[in-house]
């Protein structure tokens, strides 16, 4: 896949229902998410936001429904079309932030320059030589946007992107979002306080409240 | 494919960098084996009736220490989730940590067996025939280890788990190795019962990551 909007890929979710044990999280979920779009997962803590980020993600079975993308090209890999950022941030103590970035160019086949781009660019640069261990919580999650933008993928599943991050942090994931949208990419983001500009809202907790 | 490939140098790396991770391994082999002369008693010939036994015991426990740390980090801090996220299949990770942890743990036990062999007494012409049989039954007991590893990595304290699941995987390799072992140290014919260890291994290289793969899954949901 050469870019994000090289993509013509569209997201779509019928039926969906999960639950944690005997407690039903939603159900009957149904959304398309298209080249260009955001939406965003509101509710109250344990309404299921990070749930369907983890289904849609593929790392959790739903109970019940299925996500599928639609219209895929021929060369579009749907096994490859979307990057997963939860509430943990996946830095080693051990390597260094550098080291970090390029282990995840070399995950994705990208080619060193890449990552050493990514860590300029989400503000690590004159941090890049310090251990996983020796980074604040805000730092451990710009490393972690470095993966966003070492390998372009149509969709970001983003589970609280700006948690732990200062306000210029926050402003860069505002940014990144808002350059992935212009090329096609499409973000899907659990959500507190200040949201992404012409975003969709979906709030988990209403939902639950009508069914 | 280049993911896999990605993760197996990491975790050489990690595992060599992260204050030798082969440490506790081979100070419980080499203690073992050394603790033996003194357990066993000097007289003429008890050592060479339970050392080849005790140096393949010590080596399956040595090789299971390491295991409950195998997949526990990365399920912690969230890389299998990133993994696991990224479209590549948990059986490339499991194949690829797996086989770096073994090249960083079970060539160094292989590496220190012609000392602990020689030290129970065991012929000095067959040294080199022990560091063989040392890697191939190094090689089960990481593959088999590592679906308890898989199993248990969701769980706080998961050796106890980590030794109820891999231990009765570990039999057949057991009977063979030390089979093949005792005979090379009688000067026996070691080829067939050190065959049927290497058929174990490779058994358990070819079917343990779809296993550990199933268990890691699950370990995410």
């Amino acid at each position: 896949m050469s870019g994000a909007g090289a993509s013509s890929l569209a997201l779509e979710v019928e039926n969906l229902a999960a639950a944690r044990g005997l407690r039903v999280l939603f159900e009957g979920l149904a959304f398309r998410v298209s080249a260009g779009e955001a939406l965003e997962l509101r509710g109250a803590n344990g309404s299921g936001k990070s749930t369907l980020l983890r289904i849609l993600a593929g790392l959790t079975r739903p109970h019940e429904g299925r996500v599928r993308y639609s219209g895929a090209r021929p060369g579009d890999n749907e096994e490859a079309a979307q990057h997963y950022l939860g509430h943990l941030d996946a830095v080693k103590p051990t390597e260094t932030a550098l080291e970090q970035a390029r282990f995840w160019a070399r995950y994705f086949a990208r080619p060193n320059d890449v990552a050493d781009a990514a860590i300029k660019r989400v503000g690590l640069a004159n941090r890049k030589s310090v251990p996983g261990r020796g980074l604040s919580a805000g730092q451990k999650r710009r490393l972690a946007l470095t993966r966003l933008l070492i390998e372009p993928r149509p969709f970001w599943l983003l589970d609280e992107p700006t948690a732990a991050l200062d306000t210029e942090g926050r402003t860069l994931v505002m940014q990144l979002v808002a350059e992935h949208r212009a090329s096609g990419g499409m973000v899907i983001a659990a959500v507190h306080g200040e949201g992404f500009a012409n975003a969709r809202v979906m709030d988990l907790s209403t939902l639950k409240a009508a069914a | 494919m280049s993911g896999s490939f990605s993760v197996f140098a990491r975790e050489l790396k990690l595992a060599w960098s992260g204050g030798g991770g082969a440490a506790l391994p081979v100070g419980f082999f080499a203690a073992a084996a050394s603790m033996t002369p003194f357990a066993v008693g000097n007289e003429i010939g008890n050592l060479q009736i339970a050392g080849p036994g005790v140096m393949w015991i010590a080596l399956a426990l040595a090789s299971l220490l390491p295991m409950e740390r195998l997949f526990q980090a990365d399920l912690e801090d969230g890389t299998l989730d990133a993994y696991a996220g990224s479209g590549v299949g948990m059986e490339g990770i499991a194949l690829a940590k797996t086989l770096a942890h073994w090249i960083a743990t079970g060539i160094p036990l292989a590496l220190i067996a012609p000392i602990l062999w020689i030290m129970l007494q065991g012929p000095p012409g067959q040294v080199l025939f022990v560091v063989g049989a040392a890697l191939v039954g190094s090689l089960a007991f990481f593959f088999f280890g590592s679906i308890g590893a898989a199993l248990a990595a969701g769980l706080r304290r998961g050796g106890l788990v980590i030794a109820l699941v891999t231990l009765p995987l570990y039999v057949p390799t057991m009977i063979f190795g030390a089979a093949a072992l005792y005979a090379a140290a009688g000067g026996g014919d070691w080829g067939q019962p050190a065959l049927l260890a290497g058929a174990v291994s490779l058994f358990g290289i070819a079917t343990s990551p779809f296993a550990a793969a199933m268990a890691l899954r699950m370990a995410i949901d």
